[in-house]
């Protein structure tokens, strides 16, 4: 069977669907929207009640350059915000760090300190406007820094809306911004959502995220089993602390990629939400239906988009972003058309917002709940991915669970190996790409327009401003601070309250990175290759 | 024998290794021997394995957009080392930034959306010149 006559992840497609090739009993599999086991959405009137939430992911620079950038997306009608950070403040290095020079303010912004956290929300009312981090290694810190911020700011934290990705697991399967190894990494991501569940009740103190796995070579199957894999690690570890399952599981959000197989993805996005209302009632017995509501945010793929011919992007960003709404999204990224190049231009990243709102506002489809429901095709689909999910789940569960499996390095092979076959399909072109290996012409690459220029001045001005912060703070303080941080760290209380009153006393994310290294060193990739 | 050995590498703190993995099983696949070394290689590191493994051909990716820094610390580092082997570039390099690299002693750059069997074209040629050489 040919690329031509398969889904994405192999699963083969007939020419026409019937009402036989749907199994008995999908009442019982749908549900209505906002009721178990949730695959008609989390929501019962879902964008007639409320538009999801769009959510361009956006930073570089210094605070002050990402403050800009900030503004001017909510002055567009952007509804929320999303942080990116630099790969030295994901890493836990401070800007003025040699290992960090080459990398400060190039794919996120950089942050330092807690003073850097109140610039970088400068004139953005944090109780009203919700905020994505995208930050893992070093989420306990940011997270510190933020409720700095908003204190400072006034806010009250039982107001403070948004999501702090802290997903450590997904880590090691890919994008690779881990510390430390993975045990106590998996403690510092538990700790925050331990430590939220008590004092951030519109916060969702971690986003299970399939997204990555997706996008670093894995299909459609493996990335809903590698998401709700790490989704019971989670739990597990958190029960096994003593914790209700329902005291934090209605604060854990999701994240996974769409593409460009439409049918699929919002299959997929179906089979997500029934997958883990059934993990959640009956693998952690919830008694709270929210418990075993998901929610997710959905990034559209930056691999789909191509460097030839790059307006083609605008048209598979659309389709993908139809493809997140039409699978209950409950907060969307568009990717810029010039995105594998640079940092969106301004003109990538309006034209990205307006693709949102065109979609909301213009096409209809939010008009009414899961409009793909009842489909033969769309519930044949669904229920074939649910059911190799599960499949891939047991295989997981087989190896111990979703850490043991990414200790032995099973799914990272899973992506890798996904990833060199997508490839050789577009070197061959069984998998079709226009513009790249059909209706190519010379000619095609760096067609773009305004590109986004980056600073090369940031990193020094950035570490001289963190100098004289770290000059102006009262040491003893500081360092008594620090030191707490330390003993929670060693002692394994909740690390959350004394990193919040390091944050404060002016500790930078570098000394506090490097007060981890000290009680449980860093991780070395093991090489597979 | 094999057609070249590469030793491949992620340079500065970039974690996107989908690229680099996918050309170390393409070059594999073509003859090549390939040693990965993995994420956050410090020039002295890349260099020191090159030089110990005997390479014909070093290759980095670098997705953050850091390549110019990079590639500068890297060309400078392969001259204290005085190690005489090729450097690919790989990773979101603009066409101008291209030019720029190969006038600093970049051998030869692949931004993305080059096709793989170029990739791998590429690199084999380099390694069979210094084995001429």
């Amino acid at each position: 069977m040919s690329a031509a006559d398969t889904t994405d992840a192999g699963i083969p497609v007939a020419p026409v669907y019937a009402e036989v090739d749907v199994a008995a009993g999908l009442a019982e599999r749908l549900g209505a929207p906002g009721a178990p086991p949730f695959t008609r959405g989390p929501y019962p009137t879902m964008y007639r009640g409320q538009l999801w939430t769009m959510r361009q992911f956006a930073g570089f620079g210094s605070p002050e350059d990402a403050n800009a950038r900030f503004k001017f997306l909510l002055e567009r009608g952007q509804s929320a915000l999303s942080v990116a950070f630099d790969l030295p403040t994901q890493l836990g290095y401070d800007s003025a760090n040699p290992a960090a020079r080459a990398d400060v303010g190039r794919v996120g912004v950089a942050v330092d300190t807690a003073d850097d956290m109140v610039d970088l929300f400068d004139g953005i009312p944090l109780d009203r406007i919700s905020v994505n981090f995208t930050i893992n290694a070093t989420a306990p810190i940011i997270l510190a820094m933020y409720l700095v911020a908003a204190e400072r700011q006034g806010a009250a934290s039982v107001d403070l809306a948004g999501t702090l990705q802290n997903d450590i697991l997904k880590e090691f399967l890919a994008r690779k911004t881990f510390i430390y190894p993975p045990a106590p990494s998996l403690r510092l991501s538990c700790d925050v959502i331990e430590y939220a569940a008590g004092a951030l009740p519109r916060f969702n103190p971690i986003s299970i995220t399939g997204y990555h796995a997706r996008e670093a070579g894995c299909d459609a199957v493996q990335e809903l089993a590698l998401a709700l894999a790490n989704a019971i690690a989670y739990g597990e570890a958190l029960v096994a602390r003593g914790l209700a399952f329902d005291s934090f599981a209605p604060r854990l959000s999701f994240h996974f990629a769409t593409t460009m197989d439409l049918f699929e993805e919002v299959a997929k996005l179906r089979a997500a939400r029934r997958l883990w209302y059934r993990i959640a009632t009956e693998r952690f017995g919830a008694a709270e239906p929210s418990s075993g509501r998901l929610r997710f945010f959905s990034g559209n793929s930056g691999t789909t988009l191509t460097a030839q011919q790059p307006l083609n992007n605008v048209v598979r960003s659309t389709i993908q972003c139809l493809g997140a709404v039409l699978g209950g999204a409950q907060s969307i990224h568009v990717m810029g058309y010039d995105e594998a190049y640079e940092i969106p231009s301004e003109e990538a990243v309006t034209l990205s917002l307006r693709t949102q709102q065109i979609i909301a506002l213009e096409s209809g489809v939010a008009r009414t709940a899961d409009p793909l429901a009842g489909s033969y095709f769309v519930e044949a689909l669904t229920d074939e991915l649910e059911a190799r999910a599960r499949a891939l789940l047991d295989e997981l569960d087989a190896a111990g669970g979703a850490a043991a499996a990414i200790e032995a390095g099973m799914p990272q092979r899973w992506i890798a190996e996904s990833a060199y076959r997508l490839e050789r399909e577009v070197s061959t072109g069984e998998r079709p790409r226009v513009g790249v290996n059909v209706y190519a012409t010379d000619g095609d690459g760096g067609a773009l327009g305004e590109m986004f220029a980056a600073d090369p001045g940031v990193a020094e001005r950035h570490a001289a401003r963190t100098a004289e912060r770290v000059a102006a703070r009262d040491a003893d303080a500081c360092r008594a601070a620090t030191d707490a941080v330390m003993v929670a760290a060693r002692g394994g209380g909740n690390v959350m309250p004394p990193l919040i009153d390091a944050t404060r006393a002016g500790a930078t994310l570098g000394e506090l990175a490097d007060v981890f290294r000290s009680v449980f060193g860093e991780f070395r990739e093991p090489q597979l290759w | 024998m094999s057609p070249a050995r590469v030793v491949l590498a992620k340079p500065g703190l970039d974690g996107h290794d989908r690229g680099i993995k996918v050309v170390a099983m393409a070059l594999r696949d073509a003859g090549a021997e390939v040693v990965y070394l993995g994420l956050r290689r410090t020039p002295e590191e890349i260099w020191r394995a090159a030089v110990d493994e005997d390479a014909d051909v070093v290759g980095v990716s670098v997705l953050s957009g850091a390549h110019i820094a990079l590639a500068a610390e890297l060309v400078a580092e392969r001259m204290r080392a005085g190690a005489d082997i090729p450097l690919v570039v790989g990773g979101t390099v603009p066409a101008e930034d291209a030019e720029t690299l190969r006038a600093m002693g970049v051998e030869a750059v692949h931004p993305v959306g080059t096709s793989l069997p170029l990739v791998v074209d590429s690199v084999l040629a380099l390694g069979a010149r210094e084995r001429t050489a």
